[in-house]
């Protein structure tokens, strides 16, 4: 039994990929259309935009209108368009963009 | 008397219509002539007097009214005074040959569109017909009007913000200034013998005068390249020090101040304006956040940067969150854009910068205005 086990212990998990595509959502912040992969959790892109939307909305308060959002993270680049209220929300990994 | 003259064919849209008024046949004949050239085409009717003006005017409706100051029976005020209460969209402008400053401001104060001295050669006549023109073309846009009680900052930034092209000349007394505004930005300025910035100076240094808006010429040479907004501010700061005490100023040390900024003894501005931010192209304000929330922030051209620095930090820390739970690393920075501004906020040490541009900054711009403003910050 013991040597089974070594000879079918499960892979080690590596770090999920970057998800790399488009959504698009809802002034409620509801996914509309998704290029992303499923392998990135819907909750994560629910996450995403919402605060997007929470973004545009606080900025209007704030006295600055914003149409275009980008947002530098280490590994990840996130554009968000503003639209009717909705918004149009790009990720980029890093490598995918030092590669263009 | 009335006359319509206008011999080009008819176009869809409903003819402007001038209407103009002088004692003098000759010379309501030549205007009528020039003007029925303009491009837009329009109808040009004559009265000799100012009650037959009225009456025209009580008959049918004209976007423009041409007078002359100086008319037997009804001056050309009289006729105003009566236009403007009972058509107050009418477009007014007034031709004299009078060169009397204190007329030109009674006018002006009582809401014409243009005060003009009677064309004496060609091009001033070719002046008057585009200003006649740019007024046609202004009423056909719509707008609002009255804005005889607004100081001359206001007026530019009114200029400004809504990114026209248009010569505003101001005159105070006997000096006469202009301000050439070109897409929202202020590309130029003489008065007397100056030009440039130190003009534009020169005329905001004025208390008080009459403005008015004429036509961009085509073509004018930029002189200013600084931001209408660094240009505001740094001629407001120059008149607040000709009014304070030399000595006052003369005792800054600007980089203990930099380094010790909870202990600051000089404003931000009075600092940001020697760094000389005003003067990077297409930069409106600049607004250091230390990490640490008990030093004050450090603020340039943002009279309140409170809900401004609220909002940046908000939005990093929740961005960093969201980073983190879904593994996008660390946040470097972000940029908004809209139609009126863009902003850039990225983090330097315990520090984050957030630095205001125009909306019509390029991309490739604000990157080196941000780099700008971080060096001169950093020196």
């Amino acid at each position: 039994m013991g040597l089974l086990k070594n000879l079918f212990k499960p892979a080690a998990r590596g770090p999920a990929p970057l998800p790399s595509g488009s959504f698009t959502v809802d002034r409620s912040g509801e996914i509309i259309t998704c290029t992303i992969p499923s392998s990135f959790s819907r909750d994560g892109l629910k996450d995403i935009s919402k605060l997007v939307l929470r973004v545009f909305k606080d900025a209007k308060e704030a006295g600055l209108v914003l149409t275009e959002l980008a947002v530098n993270f280490g590994a990840m680049k996130l554009k968000a368009r503003e639209m009717r209220g909705g918004a149009m929300i790009f990720l980029t990994p890093a490598a995918a963009r030092k590669n263009k | 008397m009335t006359e319509s003259t206008n011999e080009l064919p008819a176009a869809s849209e409903p003819k402007p219509k001038i209407l103009l008024l002088d004692d003098d046949p000759d010379v309501l004949a030549l205007y009528q002539q020039m003007m029925l050239q303009l491009p837009s085409q329009p109808e040009v009717h004559i009265a000799t007097s100012g009650p037959i003006a009225i009456t025209m005017l009580e008959a049918e409706s004209f976007n423009v009214l041409v007078s002359d100051l100086q008319m037997p029976k009804m001056d050309g005020l009289q006729v105003i005074t009566i236009v403007r209460r009972k058509h107050p969209r009418l477009r007014t402008v007034i031709l004299s040959g009078l060169t009397d400053e204190q007329m030109r401001a009674r006018a002006y104060s009582m809401g014409i569109d243009l005060y003009m001295e009677k064309p004496g050669n060609g091009k001033e006549l070719n002046f008057l017909m585009d200003c006649v023109e740019s007024l046609l073309d202004s009423e056909k846009r719509g707008g609002f009007r009255g804005i005889q009680s607004k100081s001359l900052v206001d007026l530019i930034q009114l200029e400004c913000l809504s990114g026209t092209s248009t010569v505003l000349k101001i005159t105070n007394g006997k000096a006469e200034g202009k301000i050439w505004v070109e897409n929202g930005e202020v590309i130029d300025a003489s008065a007397d013998d100056s030009e440039g910035e130190e003009a534009f100076k020169r005329i905001l240094s004025w208390k008080a005068g009459s403005f008015e808006t004429l036509p961009m010429e085509a073509g004018h040479p930029r002189k200013i390249t600084a931001s209408y907004h660094g240009l505001l501010l740094d001629s407001a700061q120059t008149m607040d020090e000709a009014k304070a005490d030399s000595s006052a100023i003369d005792g800054i040390n600007l980089s203990e101040d930099l380094n010790a900024a909870s202990n600051t003894t000089v404003s931000d501005t009075q600092f940001f304006r020697k760094a000389g931010l005003g003067r990077i192209q297409g930069v409106e304000f600049a607004l250091k956040i230390p990490q640490e929330r008990s030093i004050p922030l450090q603020k340039w051209g943002l009279e309140n940067a409170g809900p401004m620095a609220a909002w940046v930090q908000d939005t990093l820390s929740q961005f960093q969150s969201l980073g983190d739970k879904c593994e996008f690393g660390s946040i470097q920075g972000f940029e908004g854009r809209g139609v009126q501004r863009v902003l850039h906020v990225s983090m330097e040490g315990a520090n984050t910068f957030a630095v205001g541009m125009l909306g019509t900054v390029s991309r490739e711009q604000v990157e080196q205005n941000v780099k700008k403003v971080l060096e001169r910050w950093a020196s």
